[in-house]
C-alpha cells in the first residue's frame, strides 16, 4: 500500500479535538456515556472562550479523575459535596464559570442535601449530572436511580422495592425547586442526541453567567462494564429501559 | 487610636474575621457559638469589605464551602461546637490532605452525642490527633481570653497559608460566652486578585491561564510510591510546624515543685489556684500550652527534670494527660484532675486535687 | 481593687444587662473585667446569673464559687447562693417575692425595693438600673460619671433616648437601698 499523507488545510479540515481536552488517555470503559460528555462540555468551554475562567468540580465516582481530562482549574470534592464546594467557589468569584460533574450516587444518594439546597438557594452554577443507574466505580452496586428488578452487586436478585426502596427521578425534584432555571434530561446515545446535549450544556454554561440560577443538565447514560453488557447492547438496554423511566427532554426552561 | 470594647468571646470571633480581611464564612447554627454568625450577618460585611457570609444547610456542606473558598486561595473560615465538628471531620481531613488553608474554631461543648451545651474540653483528642481518617495533622490554637478570640483568628489564617494546613481554634463555651475588654486591630484590606494569583497562583483555582498547567486541587492519589511520597511530604511539614510553631506561657515555674498545665479556660481557673496556693507558701507554677498541636513536650520535659511533680487540669475525662506524659516520659509524677465538662470545676476544686494528688 | 460579684434572678429581669453595664463601666475607669452568664435553655424565661469580675489586675479565673457580693432577684437565687457570698461580703435583694430572707449573721444585707419603685414611677424597664444604683451605693467601685459612659456604651445607639431616664435610676436606686 501506498504511502499517502494527510494534507491538514484549513479547507479541508472538518473535525479536531479541542484544546480544552487534555492530552491523556481516558480511564472509563469502551463504551461509557462519560468520555462523550466531557467531550462536549469541553468544546463548549472552547466555543465560549471560557477556558481561563471555568472552575470544576468532580466528584467520587467513575468521573473522580474528570480532573485530568479537562484542562482547566479544578477542584475534587469530597463524595457528594461538589455542590457546596461549587457554592464557595461560585460565590467568592462571580466572573468564573462553575460547574459541578456528578454521577448518581454522588448527586442522588449521599449528596442529595447538598444537591437540593444548591437548587434551592438558586447558585449560579451547571450541574452536570450523568445518571447510569449504578455504581460504577465501586463495582456495580446499586444505586438510588437502579431500576426496578435490575440487578447489581448489592441487589444481585433485582430491585425489590420491598427491600430497596424505588428509584428516583431527582430531576423532577430539582424542577419543583424555585432556585433551578433550567432542568433538562438529556442522553448521548445517537449523534442527534450528542447535538441536543452539546446545546444544554451550552444553554446551561450561559444561564450561569446570566445569573439565572442553577441549570441541571442530566445524561441518561451506560455502564456496560457494571450492567454487564457490550457497548451496543447496552445502548440498546437503555434505549428501551433506561429512558421510558427518565423520559428525556426538558424539565424545566425559565 | 486604639478601639476598645466589652465583647463575648463569641462576637469577637466574628469582628476579627471581618478585620483580618477574610473572604468568608460559612456556617450552622450551634449553641453555644451561634453569635459569630448572627454577629456577622448583623454587620453585613459583604456592604463593606465584599466578604461573603452564608448560612449553610449543614456543617457537612460549611466545611465543603470552607474547602470550595479555600481551593481559590480566599481566605475563608467556620465556626461551630463539638457535635458540628464531628459532621465536619471528613471535611478537615479532605483539606489537610489537600493542604487547603483555612481557618475553623470550635467552640466546644460537652460530649459524647448530643452531650450538653454547657462547656467542655473533651474535643482535645479530635483536634490534635485527628477526627478525621488518615495521617494528618490541624495546628490548634487554644485562646485563653476574649482577646485571644480575637489575635487567634488572625494568626490562625497567618499560619494557615505559611504551611498550606487548616488551622483549628480551639475554645470552649466558657471563652465563647464571656464578655471582657478587647483591643481591635485596625481593618486590613482582603487579597485582591492580583495578590491570590502572586501568593498562591501556583496552586490555588484563579483559572487557567495559556501561562500556566491547569491547577487541580485533590487529595487522591492512587499510585502507591507517589501516595507514599506525599504522605512523607506532610510528616515533614508538620515536624517544621513542630519546630518553629511551639507556643506556651509559663507562670512561676521557675521555682516551682508543682506545676499544673492547662489549657483555655481551664488554665484561667489553675491561675487562679496558682494564686490560691502561692498565698499558702506552696511552690506551684503553670504551663499553659497555647498551641495544643504542637505540644509544647520540650519545656514540659525540661520541667521534668526539676519538679515533684505535674497536674493535668482539663475540662474532660483526661485527655491532654496523655500527651504530658509522653513529654515527661516517666521522670516525676502526672496526675490527672477533671471534670467532664457542663459543671465547670472551681480554683478551689483544683487545689483540693492538686494537695490530694501531689503535695499529700 | 477587685471584686467578685454575682447577679442572679429570672431571665428578663436584666440580670445579664445589669451585669454588662457594671461591666463596661470598669472599663471606662480602666480596669480589667470579666462577664460570664449561665446559658443555654435556662436564658428562656427560667433563672438567670452572671458573674462579674471588676479588677485593677489582670483576672484569672473567670469562674469562682464565692463572691464579695450576690445582687439576688428571686427565691430560687437566693436558695443557690446566699451560702456562698464571702464572709463579711455583701448581698443585696429584693423583697418582692421573697418568701425566705436571708439568715446569714457574718455578711451585710441590704434590701432594695426595686419592683415597687420601678412600678411607682411607672417604668418596669428601669428595674436594672435601680438595682445598679443600690449596689453602687454600697460598692462605689466605679465613679458615677464612667457608670454613665459604661450605660451608654452598653446600650444600642437606638435605645439612647432611654439614657436620662436609667440615669435617673441609678441615682434613685441609691437612696433607696436600706441596710437590714
Amino acid at each position: 500500500m501506498a504511502e499517502f499523507e494527510v494534507q491538514k488545510t484549513q479547507e479541508n479540515l472538518v473535525y479536531s479535538r479541542t484544546k480544552v481536552l487534555t492530552d491523556n488517555v481516558m480511564h472509563y470503559c469502551p463504551g461509557c456515556s462519560h468520555g462523550t460528555v466531557h467531550k462536549l462540555i469541553a468544546e463548549v468551554i472552547d466555543e465560549m472562550n471560557m477556558q481561563d475562567k471555568t472552575i470544576g468540580v468532580s466528584p467520587v465516582g467513575c468521573a473522580v479523575f474528570a480532573y485530568n481530562y479537562l484542562d482547566i482549574d479544578w477542584a475534587e470534592a469530597a463524595h457528594g459535596r461538589a455542590p457546596a464546594v461549587a457554592t464557595a467557589i461560585k460565590r467568592l468569584n462571580p466572573d468564573k464559570m462553575v460547574f459541578t460533574y456528578q454521577g448518581d450516587g454522588d448527586l442522588a444518594a449521599i449528596g442529595t442535601a447538598e444537591t437540593i439546597h444548591i437548587c434551592n438557594r438558586g447558585e449560579n452554577v451547571a450541574i452536570f449530572f450523568v445518571n447510569n443507574g449504578i455504581y460504577g466505580m465501586t463495582g456495580g452496586q446499586m444505586a438510588p436511580t437502579t431500576l426496578i428488578g435490575m440487578k447489581t452487586a448489592t441487589c444481585p436478585y433485582g430491585r425489590d422495592p420491598k427491600l430497596h426502596g424505588f428509584p428516583y427521578k431527582i430531576g423532577n425534584i430539582v424542577s419543583q425547586l424555585e432556585g433551578t432555571c433550567y432542568v433538562t434530561r438529556q442522553s448521548v446515545n445517537t449523534p442527534a442526541a450528542v447535538r441536543k446535549a452539546k446545546k444544554a450544556i451550552r444553554k446551561a454554561f450561559e444561564n450561569s453567567l446570566a445569573g439565572k440560577g442553577v441549570s441541571f443538565v442530566e445524561f441518561v447514560g451506560t455502564c456496560n462494564s457494571g450492567w454487564k453488557m457490550d457497548p451496543v447492547a447496552a445502548n440498546k438496554w437503555m434505549e428501551e429501559n433506561m429512558i421510558p423511566a427518565y423520559p428525556l427532554g426538558d424539565l424545566k426552561d425559565i | 487610636m486604639k478601639e476598645v470594647k466589652l465583647m463575648k468571646g463569641n462576637e469577637v470571633l466574628a469582628e476579627a474575621a471581618i478585620r483580618c480581611g477574610a473572604d468568608a464564612y460559612f456556617g450552622y447554627p450551634i449553641t453555644p457559638q451561634s453569635e459569630v454568625m448572627e454577629t456577622l450577618m448583623e454587620k453585613k460585611p459583604w456592604e463593606t469589605t465584599g466578604m461573603v457570609v452564608l448560612q449553610a444547610e449543614s456543617e457537612l456542606a460549611s466545611i465543603n464551602m470552607v474547602y470550595g473558598g479555600a481551593c481559590c486561595g480566599k481566605k475563608v473560615l467556620t465556626s461551630s461546637s463539638s457535635p458540628g465538628i464531628s459532621l465536619m471531620c471528613e471535611g478537615l481531613t479532605y483539606l489537610a490532605g489537600s493542604e487547603l488553608p483555612c481557618v475553623i474554631i470550635n467552640v466546644s461543648r460537652g460530649g459524647p452525642g448530643l452531650g450538653t451545651i454547657q462547656p467542655s474540653q473533651g474535643d482535645y483528642f479530635q483536634a490534635t490527633k485527628g477526627g478525621g481518617h488518615g495521617d494528618y495533622r490541624l495546628i490548634v490554637l487554644a485562646p485563653n481570653s476574649v482577646q485571644e478570640m480575637h489575635d487567634f483568628v488572625f494568626d490562625a489564617f497567618d499560619l494557615a497559608f505559611k504551611y498550606r494546613n487548616p488551622v483549628m481554634v480551639l475554645s470552649d463555651g466558657v471563652i465563647g460566652q464571656m464578655m471582657e475588654k478587647v483591643v481591635l486591630a485596625e481593618q486590613r484590606p482582603r487579597w485582591t486578585e492580583q495578590e491570590i494569583i502572586e501568593k498562591c497562583g501556583d496552586w490555588a483555582l484563579t483559572g487557567k491561564t495559556p501561562d500556566r498547567k491547569h491547577n487541580i486541587i485533590t487529595s487522591l492519589e492512587l499510585d502507591p510510591y507517589a501516595f507514599e511520597k506525599f504522605n512523607q511530604k506532610l510528616v515533614e511539614k508538620y515536624n517544621k510546624v513542630r519546630e518553629n510553631e511551639v507556643r506556651y506561657e509559663e507562670f512561676m515555674c521557675d521555682d516551682a515543685d508543682y506545676v499544673i498545665v492547662a489549657f483555655g479556660s481551664s488554665a484561667r481557673i489553675g491561675m487562679k489556684t496558682m494564686e490560691m496556693a502561692r498565698e499558702e507558701g506552696i511552690k506551684v507554677g503553670l504551663l499553659r500550652p497555647i498551641t495544643l498541636f504542637p505540644f509544647p513536650e520540650k519545656p514540659i520535659a525540661a520541667l521534668a527534670e526539676r519538679v515533684k511533680g505535674f497536674l493535668s487540669v482539663e475540662l474532660n475525662t483526661g485527655q491532654m494527660v496523655e500527651d504530658i506524659k509522653l513529654a515527661v516520659n516517666g521522670k516525676t509524677p502526672v496526675e490527672f484532675f477533671g471534670r467532664a465538662g457542663g459543671a465547670v470545676f472551681s480554683p478551689e476544686e483544683v487545689y483540693d486535687a492538686l494537695k490530694e494528688k501531689l503535695i499529700k | 481593687m477587685k471584686e467578685e460579684l454575682i447577679i442572679a434572678g429570672f431571665g428578663g429581669q436584666g440580670v445579664l444587662s445589669t451585669g454588662k453595664i457594671l461591666a463596661y463601666s470598669g472599663i471606662m475607669q480602666d480596669y480589667e473585667v470579666c462577664w460570664l452568664p449561665s446559658y443555654g435553655p435556662e436564658m428562656r424565661g427560667g433563672t438567670a446569673n452572671v458573674t462579674v469580675i471588676i479588677s485593677d489586675k489582670p483576672i484569672s479565673s473567670p469562674v469562682i464559687q464565692k463572691f464579695d457580693t450576690a445582687i439576688i432577684l428571686n427565691q430560687q437565687s437566693m436558695d443557690k447562693f446566699e451560702s456562698q457570698v464571702k464572709p463579711g461580703g455583701v448581698l443585696i435583694y429584693d423583697t418582692n417575692g421573697i418568701t425566705r430572707h436571708p439568715e446569714r449573721k457574718d455578711i451585710k444585707i441590704y434590701t432594695i425595693d426595686a419592683t415597687a419603685e420601678a412600678a411607682r414611677r411607672g417604668n418596669a424597664r428601669i428595674f436594672n438600673t435601680l438595682i445598679l444604683g443600690g449596689y453602687l451605693k454600697v460598692k462605689p467601685i466605679v465613679d458615677l460619671e464612667n457608670v454613665f459612659m459604661g450605660l451608654k456604651k452598653s446600650l444600642p445607639e437606638r435605645a439612647w433616648k432611654s439614657l436620662p431616664d436609667n440615669e435617673a435610676a441609678i441615682r434613685a436606686g441609691m437612696e433607696i437601698i436600706k441596710e437590714k
